[in-house]
C-alpha cells in the first residue's frame, strides 16, 4: 500500500467513524439533547461570569485613566504664591503635569456642573481656595505609588491638603480579582462536571452496544479502533454544548443590553456591554469540544478494557 | 500451523480444564476437535484466539508463540484467525454486508476493494445478493455462513469453529461442513469442535479427542 492511498484510508476510516457517530446521536435525539444542554449551561455559566468581570474592568479601567491628585493650598495664597508652589509641584518626581486652577476658575466650573450657580451669587467672596491638578507620572500611577506621591506633595509650602481617594478603585481592583479567581475556579468545577456527564453518556453508549464491541474484539478490533466512535460521539456533544453555550451568552446579552444602556446612560456614560469578540468564542466552543473528546476518551478506555470477548 | 505443547489451563475459580495436553495440526490439516461437554474443547478454541492464556505450557499459532504476544499485538494476531461461533454471534442491527465486512473496516480496507471482496465471500458460501437482508430475515443456516463469510473474509491461514453445526438440522449442518472442506482444499488450516456424531462419519478427517483435558485415543463408536 502506498502512503497516499494509507492516508486515504486513514481519512475514509474517520470519516465514516465521524458521520457513523453523528447518525446515531441523531437516532437518540433526547438523550442527545439533555447531554447537550448539561455541557451547555455548564460551559455557559464560566462564560458569563467571565464577561461580566471584563466589562466591569472595562469599565473601571476607565477610571484608572482618571487617577489624579487634587493639592488645595492655603486660603491666604497669593496668585504669586501659588505660581510657585505649582513650579516645585510639577519638579516633584512622579508628577506629570501640574495644572493650577485659580479659585475664579474653580468657581466657574463649579457653578457649570452643580446646577446651583443661583445659590453660589448669594455668597459674598469666592470660598475656594488655589488648586493644583495633579497627574502622576505611569509608573507612579498604582494606589500605592499615589499615597506616597501625596505624602510628598504635603511637604510642600502652601500645601494645605492633598486628596488621593484611592481607596475605592482599588476595593473595585480587588473585587475584580477575586470575582476573576472564582471564574477560574467555577470553570475547572464545571469543567470536571462537563467530563462526568459526558463519560457517563459514553458509559451508557458503551454498555448499550457491547454485543457489537465485543463481536468486534473478537474479529481483531484493537482498543483504538473501537474506541473511535466513541470519541467522535463525545465530540459532538462536546462541540453541540459548547454552540449551546455560545447561545445562551449572547441571548442573555442581548436581553441585559439594553438595561445596561439604560443605566450607564443614568449615569452620563457610553458604556454598553461588550460581548464573546473573535477570539474568546471559540475558546467556549472549542473547549467544549475538547471536553467531550477527553470525557469520552477517560470513558471509553476504562470501559472498553474492562469488555474482553467471550467465546 | 497448530501446535500445543503441554498445555495445562486452570480457569481463576479453580477449575482445571487442560492438564498437559499436547498436539499438532500440519500447515492446510483439517481435524474435528472431539470430546464430551466439558472436556475442554472450547478451552483449546479460546487458547488458539488468544481468548485465554495457558497457565503453564505453550500455544503455536502461524508459527508464532502466542505467550510471546503482547495485548497489543491480539488485535492483529487475531485477524490471522477465523472464527466461527455456535451461535454465530452476528450484529442483528446490521445488513449482512456490514456483517461480513467488519473484519476489513478493521483493516481498513478502502471501499471498492471491500464491495469486492464481500461479494467474493458471500458468493463462496452460497449467498450472493443477500447483502442488504439483515440477520433476522435469514435462516439459522443462512445466518451461519453469514458467519463463516466474516470468519473467512479477511483470507486467515487458520479457521477455528466451536460446534458450527450446533443449532442446525443434519442438512444444513452437512452445508455448513461441506464449506470448510473446501476452504481446508485451497489450503486453510481448519479446526472443527463438534460432537456431531454423523458428521464425524461422514467425514473422513482426522480426529484430536480429548478427555478430562487430555488428549485421548479416538473411540470407536458403533455406527
Amino acid at each position: 500500500m502506498s502512503l497516499p492511498d494509507a492516508v486515504a484510508i486513514h481519512f475514509e476510516r474517520h470519516a465514516q467513524a465521524l458521520l457513523g457517530s453523528l447518525g446515531r446521536l441523531a437516532r437518540q435525539p433526547f438523550a442527545t439533547f439533555l447531554t447537550v444542554v448539561v455541557i451547555g449551561i455548564a460551559l455557559a455559566l464560566p462564560a458569563a461570569l467571565y464577561l461580566t468581570v471584563a466589562n466591569m474592568r472595562a469599565v473601571t479601567d476607565g477610571l484608572g485613566d482618571t487617577v489624579q491628585l487634587s493639592a488645595y493650598l492655603a486660603l491666604s495664597t497669593t496668585a504669586a504664591q501659588a505660581k510657585q508652589a505649582a513650579t516645585a509641584i510639577e519638579a516633584r518626581e512622579g508628577v506629570g503635569d501640574a495644572v493650577l486652577v485659580s479659585p475664579d476658575e474653580g468657581l466657574a466650573e463649579f457653578r457649570k456642573l452643580s446646577g446651583i450657580g443661583d445659590a453660589l451669587e448669594a455668597l459674598p467672596d469666592n470660598p475656594l481656595p488655589w488648586l493644583v491638578m495633579v497627574r502622576p507620572s505611569p509608573p507612579h500611577d498604582t494606589p500605592e505609588a499615589l499615597e506616597a506621591l501625596a505624602a510628598e506633595l504635603r511637604k510642600i509650602e502652601r500645601v494645605e491638603l492633598v486628596e488621593a481617594d484611592t481607596a475605592w478603585v482599588r476595593r473595585i481592583h480587588a473585587i475584580e480579582d477575586t470575582i476573576e479567581r472564582l471564574v477560574l475556579l467555577v470553570a475547572a468545577v464545571l469543567a470536571a462536571g462537563v467530563l462526568a456527564v459526558v463519560g457517563n453518556t459514553i458509559r451508557l453508549e458503551i454498555n448499550g452496544r457491547r454485543a457489537e464491541i465485543e463481536v468486534t474484539k473478537l474479529v481483531g478490533g484493537s482498543n483504538a479502533f473501537v474506541r473511535r466512535p466513541f470519541l467522535y460521539s463525545g465530540f459532538w456533544q462536546g462541540l453541540g454544548g459548547g454552540l449551546l453555550a455560545f447561545v445562551l451568552v449572547v441571548a442573555g446579552l442581548a436581553a441585559l443590553g439594553p438595561f445596561v444602556d439604560q443605566l450607564s446612560a443614568a449615569y452620563g456614560s457610553t458604556f454598553s456591554l461588550r460581548g464573546l469578540t473573535h477570539e474568546e468564542w471559540p475558546v467556549v466552543v472549542g473547549g467544549g469540544a475538547l471536553l467531550g473528546l477527553i470525557g469520552a476518551w477517560l470513558a471509553a478506555t476504562y470501559h472498553l478494557r474492562r469488555i474482553e470477548p467471550r467465546a | 500451523m497448530i501446535r500445543f505443547d503441554r498445555v495445562f489451563k486452570r480457569y481463576p475459580n479453580g477449575r482445571e480444564a487442560l492438564s498437559e495436553l499436547s498436539f499438532e495440526l500440519e500447515t492446510g490439516e483439517m481435524a474435528f476437535l472431539t470430546g464430551h461437554s466439558g472436556a475442554g474443547k472450547s478451552t483449546v478454541l479460546r487458547l488458539i484466539a488468544l481468548l485465554e492464556r495457558p497457565t503453564r505450557g505453550q500455544v503455536f499459532v502461524n508459527g508464532k508463540n502466542t505467550a510471546a504476544l503482547r495485548r497489543g499485538a491480539i488485535p492483529a494476531f487475531r485477524r490471522q484467525v477465523g472464527i466461527v461461533f455456535q451461535d454465530h454471534r452476528l450484529l442483528d442491527d446490521r445488513p449482512v454486508y456490514d456483517n461480513v465486512a467488519l473484519p476489513l473496516a478493521i483493516g481498513g480496507v478502502p471501499r471498492r476493494e471491500m464491495d469486492k471482496r464481500v461479494r467474493a465471500a458471500l458468493d463462496q458460501v452460497g449467498l450472493l445478493g443477500r447483502e442488504r437482508s439483515f440477520p433476522l430475515e435469514l435462516s439459522a443456516g443462512e445466518q451461519q455462513r453469514v458467519g463463516i463469510a466474516r470468519a473467512v473474509i479477511t483470507k486467515p491461514p487458520v479457521l477455528i469453529a466451536d460446534e458450527p453445526t450446533g443449532n442446525l438440522d443434519p442438512e444444513l449442518a452437512l452445508e455448513v461442513m461441506n464449506l470448510f472442506q473446501r476452504f481446508n482444499a485451497v489450503g486453510v488450516t481448519v479446526l472443527v469442535a463438534t460432537h456431531d456424531v454423523h458428521l464425524l462419519d461422514r467425514f473422513r478427517v482426522r480426529r484430536v479427542h480429548i478427555e478430562k483435558g487430555r488428549l485421548a485415543a479416538v473411540p470407536h463408536v458403533a455406527a
